[in-house]
């Protein structure tokens, strides 16, 4: 597969075009806007995490790239269900991923089906966008800011 | 007679002495350079230039009494003259900066500091580049005055009622773009300097994007201020040109303070040099200097008319071709347009856009805001893709530009 046909896959164009878990919610416990002054692409993720820790329901609107908005829906669907741990560690490994230092052919990972991104590391100038929902969602989860920019 | 002979432009010859334009992304694809409204690349004249003067002739300007830098002040000099024949302007008057950003900055932070007060009004317009917005807007809330925006129709031009009426507010300084570098629109530039100046209004002329396409003369637009910068023109980064009337620079108080602006400095009071020295302190850009000399030799050699006939030709036929693509939508359709097209593609955002032209054709295109947000908020668009021209592209490369943007609709499944 060529580089290029590795970052556009079918999977990333599909989610770009119709976001799962796509809007607000109603009643959230954690939230955080991203920014990517780059590319303009804003996400804005609404979690509902309860008593256990446990992330129940996740949303979020946005605009941008579709590097960026595929990445906040698989996000989405890929976090439902776990504990702010879990999240979190998923959040290390995307990042790893990104970066080049996770393998996801090779090491192992639970990043399922948003090791898709993998692809990106060969296009410096689109990680910010693959991460941005990545690093909301770590900005809302450690609840220490309710805004973060990937510039 | 095909319009690129009439223009009588010899692309090829012209392209070989482009060092960047010979160059290959990958074994099959030529590098397509289509981001010229960004920076220009440089013709191998001015290379050597920079090269030369590092090589043989490097010493600081208007310090050394050594024979060295007597050469270097000398050239340095005669670098600011060749400026000032280029816009119909004297040596006196040009300030060389680091750029069209900075000499802006300058002329609000001198001028646009001593004359205006509170309740003063600034008039610019919404195609604004940041660089022409952010610094007044800076000295307008400093100085408690308001910063008021000319708006624009739906093809891109100044909405010329809305000009008059805010030139009731007698306006103290007028600061507007001559071509927008989103939209490509031409704005009257002699029409609003009169205007301005029926007020009482001086008026600051941001000619990033039209000194590269289209000859100046300042004597006869007039205008008080005017800049310009170098990498657009061919020439190095690091270096841009402030023109201003002489009798303001000469009452302006320095921007900037240091070495080679002063007359006299004792721990008192600090005397300061005549313009156009007094805005140059610390040792200036000289290689910069001497390298956008060069660059205007170049574009001189090869002629303004022309280039702009050749442009035009470039432009027609380049908004032909992307006309045709279904879903493209060209933004900005001013009557008078330089040769630069925005455009966006129904729901694909400009960044994809972008790296797939890169990656599947070889293009480079500009894709983002174009640091001018408020104007993108305007359009209703968060992005818009830009291709823009200067005289060694081809019709062959915009071909391929159509061509690379057909292949994303269909890696988008837009076919």
């Amino acid at each position: 597969m060529s580089k290029l046909k590795q970052l556009y896959q079918q999977l990333i164009i599909d989610h770009s075009q119709k976001p799962r878990n796509f809007g607000r919610l109603e009643t959230f416990s954690h939230h955080c806007e991203g920014h990517n002054p780059l590319c303009g692409d804003d996400i804005n993720l609404f979690l509902l995490v309860d008593e256990e820790n446990l992330i129940r329901d996740i949303k979020f609107e946005g605009q941008g790239c579709s590097i960026s908005q595929a990445s906040a829906s698989m996000l989405s669907e890929r976090v439902k269900g776990c504990s702010i741990d879990q999240a979190l560690k998923l959040f290390r490994q995307f990042q790893g991923m990104i970066l080049g230092e996770l393998d996801p052919d090779k090491d192992t990972h639970d990043l399922g089906k948003t090791a898709v991104f993998g692809g990106v590391k060969e296009y410096p100038s689109r990680i910010k966008c693959a991460i941005l929902a990545w690093h909301a969602l770590k900005g809302a989860l450690e609840k220490e800011v309710e805004e973060i920019s990937t510039e | 007679m095909l319009l690129k002979e009439k223009a009588g432009l010899d692309v090829q010859a012209i392209r070989a002495q482009f060092p960047v334009l010979q160059k290959f992304l990958s074994d099959e694809m030529p590098l397509i350079y289509l981001d010229n409204a960004a920076t220009t690349q440089k013709p191998q004249q001015v290379i050597d230039r920079i090269k030369r003067f590092y090589e043989e002739e490097c010493a600081t300007v208007r310090r050394g009494v050594y024979s060295l830098s007597e050469k270097a002040t000398a050239q340095y000099e005669a670098a600011r003259k060749k400026v000032a024949d280029f816009l119909g302007a004297e040596s006196r008057e040009i300030v060389f900066s680091k750029g069209c950003t900075e000499a802006i900055n300058l002329v609000a932070q001198s001028y646009g500091k001593s004359v205006l007060e509170s309740g003063d009004t600034v008039l610019i317009s919404a195609m604004e580049h940041h660089a022409n917005l952010v610094p007044w807007q800076l000295i307008c809330a400093e100085k408690g005055a308001d910063l008021r925006v000319i708006p624009i129709d739906q093809d891109g031009e100044l909405v010329k009622e809305e000009f008059y009426d805010l030139l009731e507010l007698k306006p103290k300084i007028l600061a507007i773009t001559h071509i927008s570098n989103v939209l490509g629109t031409v704005n009257p530039i002699k029409l609003l300097i009169d205007a301005a100046h029926r007020v009482g209004a001086k008026v600051l002329v941001d000619a990033a994007q039209s000194a590269p396409h289209q000859p100046l003369d300042l004597k006869d637009l007039n205008p008080d201020f005017l800049v310009i910068s170098g990498h657009k023109l061919y020439g190095p980064t690091g270096i841009g040109v402030l023109y201003g009337r002489y009798e303001i620079l000469a009452e302006m108080p320095p921007y900037q303070a240091g070495g080679d602006m002063i007359e006299s400095v004792s721990f008192e009071k600090t005397t300061f040099t005549k313009p156009p020295h007094r805005f140059e302190a610390g040792t200036p850009p000289v290689a910069g200097a001497l390298g956008l000399a060069e660059a205007i030799d170049f574009i001189k050699a090869i002629g303004l008319d022309k280039i702009q006939t050749y442009e035009a030709a470039l432009l027609d036929y380049a908004t032909t071709r992307l006309s045709q693509i279904p879903e493209l939508q060209i933004h900005g359709q001013a009557n008078e347009k330089a040769s630069l097209i925005s455009f966006t593609l129904d729901h694909i955002h400009p960044h994809d856009i972008g790296t797939i032209l890169d990656q599947e054709v070889g293009v480079a295109i500009r894709a983002g805001h174009h640091c001018a947000q408020p104007l993108m908020k305007l359009l209703g668009v968060p992005a818009t893709a830009r291709a823009s021209f200067a005289f060694y592209n081809t019709f062959a490369e915009i071909d391929k530009l159509a061509q690379g943007i057909e292949q994303v609709r269909t890696i988008f499944n837009h076919v």
